[in-house]
């Protein structure tokens, strides 16, 4: 058990929601890399989240990783442009299966738990350099 | 008299030990605020803390083989693995995630400003006790 478990639990946290939000810019960066062929489509991508149990017998808090990055499976959207030179032989192109209002609010809501997990740490910064000075005045 | 600080520090001491677990935890819950399936989980303080109390007043049981049995209480933790109590969710989402961002952040803020206290009140106990020393 120790106190300087917090600055790992909340790094953990800024880590992960980091991941989150490198996948959103990757997602709306790739949202109109179209291409002619609907299996090389770019698919966006999502972080998969997982509390973490210390083996440290009276550590209480769970840490959290990022597990995996998944590809999704939705199909991608075809849309007809002659006119496009990467177009398949039938006119089509496919754009990613990456829907940008989605990402945005994802984008938010990972921004928020970021802020949090710096809220987090900062205060527990605070409270421990308190705790340094205790007795001297 | 030999002087106990243990006892002279009272209540405060095992508060701050409590209260720096709770924060460990609530760091915790807003870690894994995105995490599918995480049950948000809080101490029981008031609970914990009597806990805490009563271990003092008993003498404690030496272990020395990993056969022997705690007596509840009498551990090596600071009573609050025992009053650790899963959160009732006000809307659980559907990903099973039970962890309340607002309601963590406000335990959270709490917890902060009891951790405080504590610390100014151990300030103030041992500074009396600088001044008995002193004798200025």
């Amino acid at each position: 058990m120790s106190s300087f478990r917090i600055f790992d639990i909340a790094g953990a946290g800024m880590s992960a929601q980091s991941v989150r939000l490198n996948t959103v810019a990757s997602n709306l960066a790739n949202a109109e890399s179209v291409s002619g062929d609907a299996n090389a489509v770019y698919k966006a991508k999502h972080p998969v989240f997982q509390a973490v149990q210390s083996d440290q017998a009276g550590d209480i808090g769970n840490s959290v990783q990022v597990l995996d990055i998944v590809e999704s499976q939705a199909a991608p959207e075809q849309r007809y442009d002659p006119g496009n030179p990467l177009a398949d032989a039938n006119g089509y192109v496919y754009a990613p299966n990456v829907n940008t209002v989605e990402e945005m609010v994802d984008m938010i809501s990972a921004s928020r738990s970021y802020q949090n997990n710096v809220e987090v740490m900062n205060t527990a910064r605070n409270l421990l350099l308190a705790t340094l000075k205790l007795g001297q005045g | 008299m030999p002087l106990d600080i243990d006892s002279y520090l009272g209540v405060h001491a095992r508060a701050l030990q409590l209260e720096s677990r709770r924060t460990e935890l609530l760091a915790s819950n807003l870690a894994n605020a995105d995490t599918p399936g995480f049950k948000s989980r809080d101490i029981d303080f008031k609970a914990a803390l009597a806990q805490a109390g009563q271990s003092q007043s008993t003498l404690p049981l030496k272990t020395t083989s990993a056969t022997h049995q705690q007596i509840a209480g009498t551990g090596t933790g600071s009573g609050g693995e025992a009053q650790m109590k899963y959160r009732v969710p006000l809307a659980p989402s559907l990903d099973g995630n039970t962890v309340d961002a607002q309601l963590e952040q406000a335990a959270f803020a709490e917890n902060a400003v009891r951790y405080q206290a504590t610390l100014t009140l151990l300030n103030g106990k041992l500074r009396s006790l600088m001044t008995a020393i002193t004798g200025q």
